[in-house]
């Protein structure tokens, strides 16, 4: 297919702008098409007989833009599994909104969900952004996708405090241990002695869920971009979830960090992957189907309705309980294994409006009559400080 | 030291006061039914002419008023592109926004009707009770001048106004660099010569002896030059 280039753009191809150049600028998101040269369209045919959702949505409904992320970025399959699971789950597209901040991972956000709200926030300040928009109306549903950069570096401060505050917000991390935008030097999440295209990391990395499990998450899971299967149920139910739920998914950079001696290459995290538990969501008001052998799974309720159950659990293994939770997060990393599912949940919590005790009704639907007393409160106040 | 001044201190102001003809303003809001009206909402989009764009709330319509925010690659209806000449337009729109603010935004209090004398003073802020007192004291001495306290920037009509108004300025702040002064001079393109620094950034709360003296200070040595 031979690439339309704006006239200007054409110089630079005159001047030696290889294939391999061109794939490079187009990873960096020099996007050369236009408003009135698109060279990137997603074509809109759809098959008529498309399967329809609850609310009689097609899947087409829960796309974005096409991506201009490079092919077989696990970012991608990850936007495929927040699209597939809020297809499933029948959301209203305009009563969710995905907020990000800065970096490849927080580009995806125009990759999916394109008629939901949006917002791409300043480096690493998605937690803020979601914080003010939750507050402000706890009725969305608020997704927000960030980096490992931009969680783990630049947005730790941010991260930390919306846990710790039980934000009812989807937190996922897209997870590839390095800067990916800009040459892929390490992040904090790379492993000590993990070897990317700049060299050996010799620093500790930062364990997301280990970390969040500290600061009092109440959903804690970690995934991985090439297991579909295990991600959608996850993303559904950190969605039911009421609180902050985290999903760490590692996420191969095939660019900068998928090289041999790099821990977050594909075919590293296919060789260490464990599986503490597998998830079936089951949505409120539909019946438990599956069986499975006594002891081996367990059931747990959400905030609205819908049923987890949780199957092919480890020995001993209670997501509910934190400790073993801490346990079996620091075990797996001394055994150099990546472990996935979902890690803990808590599924009685407090949110932060509840912690507040903020009114049931959205704050940005108050008006004078519910919020104003009057000039006659006033001066009562005004009397008792005289 | 200045933040401990504020911060270590009991202050007095007069009794808060509330207005119960006073509406609250979200601004320019489509709701649900101006979005149902609509062929297409765009969130940039100038629609009558002032710069500022209509918002919408999120979750307000199911199919027309949700919008992506981000930086400025987008386009009138908030749809990412990197179009040179959508950019150039939509800077362009900004600059009307900040043009129809100055007039909207709080206006500059004056303490005189309209300009009485050939020297004014500028002040801001925490300097205002000194600033004023100050005025007092020159006045005893048989110097007056006129006064405005800034409320806002961009500057309004009203501030250029007032420094076109007078053949030198005594601009009053507490920093180094007379960055208020500088903001006068770039945006109002006056002549730096006449706009006077009157600094005090020595860590302790600015005072109307301080005020006054410097401004004397000033004034002779322009009589000797």
């Amino acid at each position: 297919m031979r690439l339309m280039l704006p006239q200007r753009h054409r110089l630079s191809r005159c001047c030696g702008l290889n294939l391999l150049n061109l794939n490079l600028l187009n990873r960096l998101n020099f996007n050369f098409s236009t408003h009135h040269h698109m060279t990137y369209v997603k074509p809109s045919f759809r098959h008529p007989e498309l399967p329809k959702n609850d609310l009689g949505f097609t899947k087409k409904d829960y796309e974005g833009a096409i991506s201009t992320l490079c092919g077989g970025c696990g970012h991608d399959s990850i936007s495929g599994a927040i699209t597939q699971a809020c297809f499933e789950m029948a959301i209203a597209p305009h009563r969710l909104a995905k907020l990000s901040g800065i970096g490849c991972s927080s580009k995806t956000p125009t990759y999916f969900l394109g008629n939901s709200h949006g917002f791409n926030s300043v480096h690493g300040r998605m937690p803020s952004v979601a914080t003010g928009a939750n507050l402000a109306n706890r009725d969305l549903i608020y997704l927000g996708v960030s980096g490992d950069g931009d969680t783990a570096s630049i947005g730790m401060g941010q991260f930390v405090h919306a846990v710790r505050r039980n934000l009812n917000v989807v937190y996922i991390v897209m997870n590839n241990g390095c800067y990916g935008l800009t040459k892929g030097q390490d992040s904090a999440t790379a492993d000590v002695g993990s070897v990317s295209k700049n060299g050996i990391n010799s620093f500790n990395a930062i364990d997301l869920p280990a970390l969040a499990l500290e600061l009092g998450a109440t959903f804690v899971a970690r995934s991985f971009s090439g297991d579909r299967t295990q991600l959608i149920p996850l993303i559904k139910a950190a969605v039911s979830h009421h609180g902050f739920a985290l999903i760490d998914v590692i996420s191969p950079c095939v660019t900068f960090n998928n090289n041999t001696g790099s821990t977050k290459s594909y075919d590293y995290v296919r060789e260490h992957i464990t599986t503490a538990d597998v998830v079936d969501y089951v949505p409120p008001g539909e019946e438990i189907t599956m069986e499975y052998a006594e002891g081996s799974s367990a059931e747990l309720t959400l905030h609205d309705g819908s049923m987890l159950q949780l199957h092919k659990l480890a020995p001993n293994w209670d997501p509910r309980d934190k400790l073993a939770a801490m346990q079996r997060i620091y075990l797996s990393r001394v055994k150099q294994e990546i472990l996935t599912g979902l890690l803990y949940i808590d599924p009685d919590t407090q949110d932060l409006h509840d912690i507040l005790n903020t009114v049931d009704k959205p704050l940005n639907e108050l008006r004078e009559e519910d919020l104003c007393p009057g000039s006659g409160a006033l001066e009562e106040i005004n009397q008792s400080l005289r | 030291m200045i933040d401990l001044d504020l911060g270590m201190n009991e202050h007095l102001s007069p009794p808060l006061k509330w207005d119960d003809n006073r509406k609250y303003d979200p601004g320019k809001v489509y709701d649900a039914e101006d979005l149902e009206n609509m062929a297409q909402f765009g969130r940039y989009l100038d629609s009558d002419g002032d710069g500022i764009t209509y918002r919408t709330i999120p979750g307000t319509h199911p199919t027309k008023g949700s919008f992506f925010t981000r930086g400025t690659s987008r386009d009138e209806y908030a749809r990412y592109t990197e179009d040179g000449a959508v950019y150039v337009r939509n800077m362009n729109r900004l600059l009307k926004k900040w043009d129809t603010a100055k007039e909207i935004i709080p206006q500059p209090e004056l303490y005189q009707d309209g300009n009485q004398h050939k020297e004014g003073i500028i002040f801001f802020g925490t300097t205002t009770y000194s600033a004023l007192e100050a005025l007092d004291l020159l006045k005893e001495e048989g110097i007056e001048m006129d006064a405005m306290r800034l409320l806002s920037f961009p500057f309004s009509k009203k501030v250029e106004d007032f420094v076109n108004g007078h053949e030198r300025i005594y601009v009053i702040e507490q920093n180094r660099d007379a960055q208020m002064r500088s903001l006068l001079i770039n945006e109002l393109e006056v002549d730096p010569k006449k706009m006077i620094r009157i600094l005090n950034f020595d860590g302790m709360p600015i005072t109307a002896a301080y005020i006054s003296e410097q401004i004397k200070e000033k004034m002779v040595v322009d009589k000797v030059e």
